[in-house]
C-alpha cells in the first residue's frame, strides 16, 4: 500500500508542479467573472446564467487536467525509461497502474475542490445563499466520473502509445458518452435491424457518465439528488473504474517496454 | 504525410460550421438582414443568426428550468412556452405544462438516470423570469432582425417584471432595427395603453401596425391572420373603454374575419350595439 501511495504522491506533485491546473482556473475565474460583469437590463439579480456558464468551464477543465493527466503517465515513463528502476524496486505492473490511478484521480479532486470553492463563492455572492450542499453533491458525482474517465485515458495510454492521440480519442469518447450515450436507446428505437442491436449493444455495454452531470439541478436550484442515488451512482462508477483499470492491468502485464 | 487528430477535427469543425452557414442563410436571401452592423454580424457573419436562434432556444429552456426535449426526443415542434405566454395564450401554456416528453422510462438505465434529471415541467415565476433576459439579450445582439426577440423580451419586462420603461427601449431598438414591423408597434400600443394608460399614443401606434399589417403580401397575411387579430381585437377594446362604440364595433368586425372565435366577438359586438342603444333613447337629463 506504501508502494502505491508514494507513486500517487508523485502525480500529485506533477500536477502543481506543471502549468495547465493554473492556467485553466485563470481562464475559468477571468471568463466566469467576466460575463458576470455584463449588465442585462440593469437587473443585478440575474444569476443562472453566470452559473452555467461556470460550471460548464468547470466541466471542461476537469476533463482536460483528468484526459491530459492520465494519458501521459505510463508513455512519459517509457519514453523517460524511467519506468525500468521504478519496476526494479520492487514494484509491481499491477501497483503501477493503482498509483498512477489514484495519483490522478485525487490530483483532479483537489482541482475540483478549488473549482467548486470559486463557484459557489461566485454563486453565492450574486444569490445571497451558499448553495454548499449542491456544490459538496455536484463536486462528488463528478469526481466518481471522473474515475471512469481517468481509468479509461490510462487503459487508452497502454493500447496507443501517444499521448496525444490518447487524449483525442478519450475526449471524443467521453464527449460523445455525454451528449448521446443517454439517447441511444430513443435512437435504436427508430432503427432497423441489426443497427438496432449494435446500438442496443453500445448502450447497455458504455458507462453512462451522463447521469453524473447534475450541473441542471445546481442552476435551476432543483435541490438534492437523494442520498441513495448518490451511493449507488457511486457504486457503478467503482464497477466501471475496476473494470477498466483491470483491463489496463491486462494490456500493461504483457507488454514488452523496450521502444 | 500524416495528419494529427487535433488538426482533422479543427478542419471538419470549420467545414461544418461552414455548410451550417451556407444552408441557413439560403432562405432568408434578399431581405435586409444585412442592415445590422455589430460587433457578431462583423464576426460571424450570417452564421451570427443560428446563434441567435440558440440562444432564444436557451431562454425557453431557462423558462422550463432545464426541462427541456433534445434533439433526440422527437417532440414535433411547436410554438416555445415563451412566445405562447408573450401572446397571452394561457391555455396553450398549461396544455403544454401537461406534456410529457420523456415519457415512461424505457429501461433500467433511463429509469435510474432520470433521478438526476429535471423531470418535472414547471414555468419560471415570481418574478424570476428576469432569468431568460440575457438569452434574450444575447439573441437580439446576434440577429437584430429577429423581432420575436424583441416582443417576447418586452412582455416579459412589462408584464412579469413591471419595467415598461426598460420593455419600451428594447422594442425601440427592435424598431429601429426592424422599421415599421407590426408585431413591435403592437407591443408598443400594449405598454402605452396597459402601462402609461396614453389611449391617444395607443391608438395612433395600433393603427400604424395595422397600416402595416395589410401592406404585406397577401400570402404573409394569410400566414399572420393571429397578428390582425391581436391588433384589432386590442383597438376595439381601447375604444370601447373610450366611450367610441361605433368604432369599437368596426375593429371587432375587423378581427372577427380571422378570430378562431368569432362567436365571442359577436357577443362582445351585441353588447356593445346595445348600449349605443340605450345611450340614444337615455332621457336628456333636465335643465336647472
Amino acid at each position: 500500500m506504501n508502494t502505491i501511495w508514494a507513486l500517487t504522491g508523485v502525480v500529485i506533485k506533477e500536477l502543481y508542479r506543471r502549468k495547465d491546473f493554473y492556467v485553466l482556473f485563470v481562464l475559468t475565474a477571468l471568463i466566469t467573472v467576466a460575463t458576470g460583469m455584463v449588465n442585462f437590463f440593469h437587473d443585478p439579480k440575474i444569476v443562472r446564467y453566470v452559473k452555467d456558464v461556470c460550471l460548464l468551464l468547470i466541466w471542461i477543465s476537469a476533463l482536460l487536467i483528468a484526459i491530459v493527466t492520465a494519458a501521459r503517465q505510463i508513455p512519459a515513463e517509457r519514453e523517460s525509461r524511467t519506468i525500468f528502476p521504478l519496476l526494479a524496486k520492487p514494484v509491481t505492473r499491477w501497483q503501477v497502474i493503482l498509483g498512477k490511478f489514484f495519483g490522478c484521480w485525487l490530483a483532479t479532486g483537489i482541482a475540483l475542490i478549488v473549482f467548486y470553492l470559486f463557484f459557489a463563492v461566485v454563486s453565492g455572492s450574486r444569490e445571497q445563499h451558499w448553495p454548499w450542499l449542491a456544490c459538496l453533491q455536484a463536486l462528488w458525482l463528478q469526481w466518481a466520473m471522473l474515475a471512469i474517465v481517468i481509468a479509461l485515458s490510462l487503459l487508452g495510454s497502454i493500447v496507443s502509445a501517444a499521448p496525444s492521440s490518447t487524449t483525442t480519442i478519450c475526449f471524443i469518447v467521453v464527449a460523445g458518452i455525454l451528449m448521446l450515450g443517454g439517447h441511444l436507446n430513443t435512437v435504436a428505437i427508430h432503427e432497423a435491424q441489426p443497427l438496432q442491436t449494435i446500438l442496443y449493444t453500445i448502450y447497455f455495454l458504455i458507462p453512462h457518465l451522463e447521469w453524473f452531470d447534475i450541473r441542471d439541478r445546481v442552476i435551476y436550484d432543483w435541490g438534492l439528488v437523494s442520498g441513495v442515488d448518490c451511493v449507488l451512482a457511486t457504486l457503478y462508477a467503482a464497477a466501471y473504474t475496476a473494470l477498466l483499470l483491470l483491463l489496463t492491468w491486462l494490456g500493461f502485464r504483457r507488454q514488452s517496454l523496450n521502444t | 504525410m500524416k495528419a494529427s487528430p487535433c488538426l482533422l477535427l479543427a478542419l471538419l469543425l470549420t467545414v461544418c460550421f461552414t455548410l451550417a452557414t451556407s444552408l441557413a442563410s439560403r432562405p432568408l436571401a434578399g431581405n435586409d438582414r444585412a442592415r445590422a452592423h455589430n460587433l457578431f454580424s462583423v464576426l460571424f457573419g450570417d452564421g451570427r443568426r443560428m446563434f441567435a436562434s440558440q440562444f432564444f432556444t436557451m431562454a425557453d429552456v431557462y423558462f422550463h428550468s432545464g426541462y427541456y426535449p433534445s434533439i433526440f426526443d422527437l417532440r414535433e415542434e411547436g410554438t416555445k412556452a415563451i412566445v405562447s405566454a408573450s401572446h397571452g395564450e394561457a391555455e396553450t401554456e398549461e396544455d403544454e405544462k401537461h406534456e410529457d416528453f420523456l415519457g415512461k422510462p424505457k429501461d433500467w438505465i433511463d429509469r435510474f438516470g432520470r433521478h438526476f434529471r429535471i423531470t418535472e415541467h414547471t414555468h419560471l415565476e415570481h418574478s424570476q423570469e428576469r432569468e431568460i433576459l440575457p438569452w434574450l439579450r444575447l439573441a437580439a445582439d446576434t440577429d437584430p432582425q429577429m423581432i420575436q426577440t424583441y416582443t417576447v423580451g418586452a412582455y416579459f419586462l412589462c408584464q412579469h417584471l413591471n419595467r415598461p420603461q426598460d420593455a419600451e427601449a428594447f422594442l425601440r431598438e427592435g424598431l429601429r432595427n426592424n422599421p415599421g414591423s407590426y408585431e413591435i408597434l403592437f407591443g408598443l400600443g400594449r405598454i402605452y395603453f396597459q402601462n402609461y394608460h396614453d389611449v391617444n399614443r395607443a391608438r395612433n401606434v395600433w393603427q400604424l401596425a395595422l397600416n402595416n399589417w395589410f401592406k404585406q403580401s397577401p400570402q404573409d397575411q394569410k400566414e399572420n391572420k393571429r397578428n390582425l387579430d391581436e391588433i384589432a381585437a386590442n383597438l376595439a377594446n381601447l375604444e370601447r373603454e373610450a366611450g367610441n362604440y361605433a368604432d369599437a364595433i368596426r375593429w371587432f368586425q375587423l378581427a372577427q374575419k380571422v378570430s378562431p372565435a368569432p362567436d365571442a366577438l359577436q357577443l362582445q359586438i351585441d353588447e356593445l350595439k346595445a348600449k349605443m342603444v340605450s345611450t340614444t333613447n337615455a332621457p336628456a337629463a333636465p335643465p336647472r
